[in-house]
């Protein structure tokens, strides 16, 4: 059994000896002084590339009124202000929106959570008759473009009155992430040994009771992945958004509303960099938090075995 | 701020009462599939199915019966004006009346749409061919630089070496931030007069580009701010691979005389396949149906920057042709889906996952 994962550690059964994960890459003889001085420098020139859009809209947030419109490259303008946040989340929606967000997106999670967790102890423990093609058609469900979906669901959603809702979302965002979610779990239910449960039901534990008291708690830090990757899936999603929320303006979420600012691009721009900032740093916050953890589920299941 | 406080109570409300839906539909659904498998078929699987139901349920509501709505849809000639009204619409396109026999029948009434998405523009000028050809041409040309630059930064990043940690929080940046943003961002930065592509190029005395009206630039463009995004993915999955190659590899080959190069290619590159094959056509899939990148930063602007999933979304909401659209996406997952299969035949991957 082989894992690619840093947290490998962690995985039942997948313990890896504590010093090989040190010892990689030619760390006996090191590299030259030259070539690590090339190395960082290479590096660091990455760094800049892939921090330096994101500094831009940092400068652009802080810029006053006046002066949105520059050609200075500077980052931190002479006469940085927080002119943009005090109007945007004065004059514009911008809580409302966070706020709409942040109930669908909770919605969602727990809701996909709750299904998944289930559907993959079945595919993880019970050999049935459609079992294979159901796995096949979770990953088939994968490669459908969104706007693929869009068209129908559009028309049906329309004729069905749920347009300018939050229900249709809820369920279309936690139905859209299961698949992915089933296969993460069940990656995961496989590295917990059969033992543990076969004991439990020798002692005349139900199937359901060695689930809840056994699969889940041993399955935490991977549930906790799936529900940040529901939560945000969700929280990004812009396309399903816009088409079922429409017009409905009190209900947008922050994807529609910083897009509305930019729309009008040359009056907006700062107050569009000031949402960006706010609602960038929480999730970045948990991705790095959680990256980890996500890498070790993706990975578990193409390379177990 | 008021609307913030009028919408509270509401969304709270609402939010619960979606929850609370699902789970009286969920336990129907279960009380159901109890007397119909249990009680009825005495299956020796209940629980399995009872386990499922939930999630084949909403699949089946949200995916299932889409796709066979809208295969249906694909049949007929629905467009806006005949929304409202279901009987304005029939299911082939040619009424009883007119219609030609024989193969003609076929093409020119059954599967009209699906004749129109090869012989007719697909969008107002431009035909099927050209875009699917540039979206083959943004999809490897985004592959390609995504596997390079993540191997690349994964290989620098895989030693010991001081102020690692940093450089993979900074370097994992553009798949951290929402899509959205960064995508929104990049736009701003390929503005004519104030974007600093343009900025540094006047600096440097030459002519700005125009990244939004010249439909090369504006593909160029595209690709450089779907590469910024999609690096960092290959990157920390082949950084994991690597990471789990035991050194001793290394020193073997090291004792041997291999040289870097030799290294990489005899025991870096065996020992990750595993993973990067499946990362590849992961990759592929999602650059081939990457809709935001080209959405937002050509904003339906230029039909010579579309690719076939955003030429979908405008001939379905911009010139709302409803059927045809339903053909054209058809086409588009059949595409999609050839190439996986035979994927699949190449490599019998799917096999050993779904052991």
């Amino acid at each position: 059994m082989t894992s690619l994962s840093p947290s490998a550690a962690a995985m039942p059964g997948q313990a890896l000896p504590k010093e090989r994960t040190n010892t990689f890459f030619r760390s006996r003889r090191g590299d030259s002084p030259f070539k690590r001085l090339l190395i960082h420098l290479t590096l660091i020139m990455c760094c800049v590339a892939t921090v330096y859009p994101l500094l831009r809209v940092l400068s652009v947030s802080l810029r006053p009124g006046d002066r949105l419109l520059s050609t200075s490259l500077r980052i931190i303008p002479p006469d940085a202000s927080l002119e943009n946040y005090r109007r945007l989340l004065t004059e514009k929606d911008f809580l409302l929106w966070v706020w709409n967000s942040l109930m669908i997106t909770t919605g969602t999670a727990i809701v996909g959570v709750a299904l998944a967790s289930t559907s993959a102890y079945a595919f993880s423990r019970w050999r049935f008759p459609g079992r294979n093609p159901g796995l096949v058609f979770l990953l088939t469900t994968q490669m459908i473009p969104a706007a693929m979906l869009m068209v129908p669901l559009y028309i049906l959603i329309v004729r069905n009155g749920l347009i300018g809702s939050y229900r249709g979302l809820i369920v279309a965002y936690s139905v859209s992430a299961v698949a992915f979610s089933i296969w993460i779990l069940k990656g995961y239910y496989d590295t917990i040994p059969r033992e543990l449960e076969e004991a439990a039901l020798i002692d005349g534990a139900g199937r359901m009771e060695t689930f809840r008291k056994i699969i889940l708690p041993l399955s935490t830090p991977s549930l906790a992945i799936v529900f940040l990757f529901n939560f945000t899936q969700a929280w990004n999603e812009y396309l399903f958004a816009r088409i079922i929320l429409g017009n409905a303006k009190e209900i947008w979420t922050w994807p529609l509303g910083l897009q509305s600012l930019q729309q009008q691009f040359l009056t907006e721009w700062g107050m569009f960099a000031a949402g960006a900032i706010l609602v960038t740093i929480p999730v970045v916050i948990l991705f790095l938090y959680s990256s980890k953890y996500l890498i070790s589920g993706l990975t578990l299941g193409s390379v177990k075995g | 701020m008021d609307r913030l406080l009028a919408q509270l109570l509401p969304s709270l409300t609402e939010t619960l009462g979606t929850i609370v839906f699902i789970i009286v539909a969920t336990a129907l659904i279960e009380l159901i599939v109890y007397l119909v498998i249990g009680r009825i078929f005495k299956s020796r699987h209940l629980l399995v199915w009872m386990l499922i139901a939930p999630a084949a349920v909403g699949l089946a509501i949200l995916i299932v019966y889409p796709l066979l709505w809208e295969l249906r849809l694909s049949l007929t000639n629905m467009s806006l004006r005949r929304f409202g009204d279901k009987a304005q619409y029939f299911w082939v396109v040619c009424a009883a009346g007119e219609a030609p026999k024989g193969l003609a029948w076929l093409t020119e009434c059954l599967f009209k749409n699906y004749a129109d998405v090869f012989r007719m523009p697909v969008l107002k000028q431009v035909m099927f061919l050209p875009v699917f050809l540039r979206t083959v041409a943004w999809t490897g040309v985004n592959v390609f630089f995504h596997v390079a630059g993540g191997m690349g930064l994964a290989l620098l990043l895989n030693r010991p070496m001081r102020g690692r940690g940093v450089y993979r929080a900074l370097l994992i940046l553009p798949w951290a931030i929402p899509q959205v943003i960064a995508v929104l961002a990049w736009r701003g930065e390929f503005h004519y007069e104030y974007g600093y592509f343009n900025i540094i190029l006047t600096q440097l005395g030459l002519a700005p580009v125009e990244w939004m009206s010249n439909p090369l630039a504006n593909f160029t463009a595209m690709v450089a701010t779907n590469v910024w995004l999609g690096v960092p993915f290959m990157m920390v999955i082949l950084l994991g691979a690597m990471q789990s190659i035991s050194g001793e590899y290394y020193e073997a080959a090291e004792i041997d005389g291999a040289g870097g190069y030799q290294q990489w290619r005899h025991i870096t590159l065996p020992l990750i396949q595993p993973v990067l094959t499946p990362a590849i056509v992961l990759g592929t899939i999602w650059t081939f149906n990457n809709f935001n990148v080209p959405f937002f930063i050509n904003q339906n602007e230029l039909e010579s920057s579309d690719i076939l999933v955003t030429a979908l979304y405008r001939a379905a909401f911009e010139y709302n042709r409803y059927g045809f659209a339903a053909a054209f996406a058809f086409v588009i997952f059949i595409l999609l889906l050839a190439y996986v299969l035979i994927y699949i035949a190449l490599t019998g991957t799917l096999k050993e996952s779904t052991r």
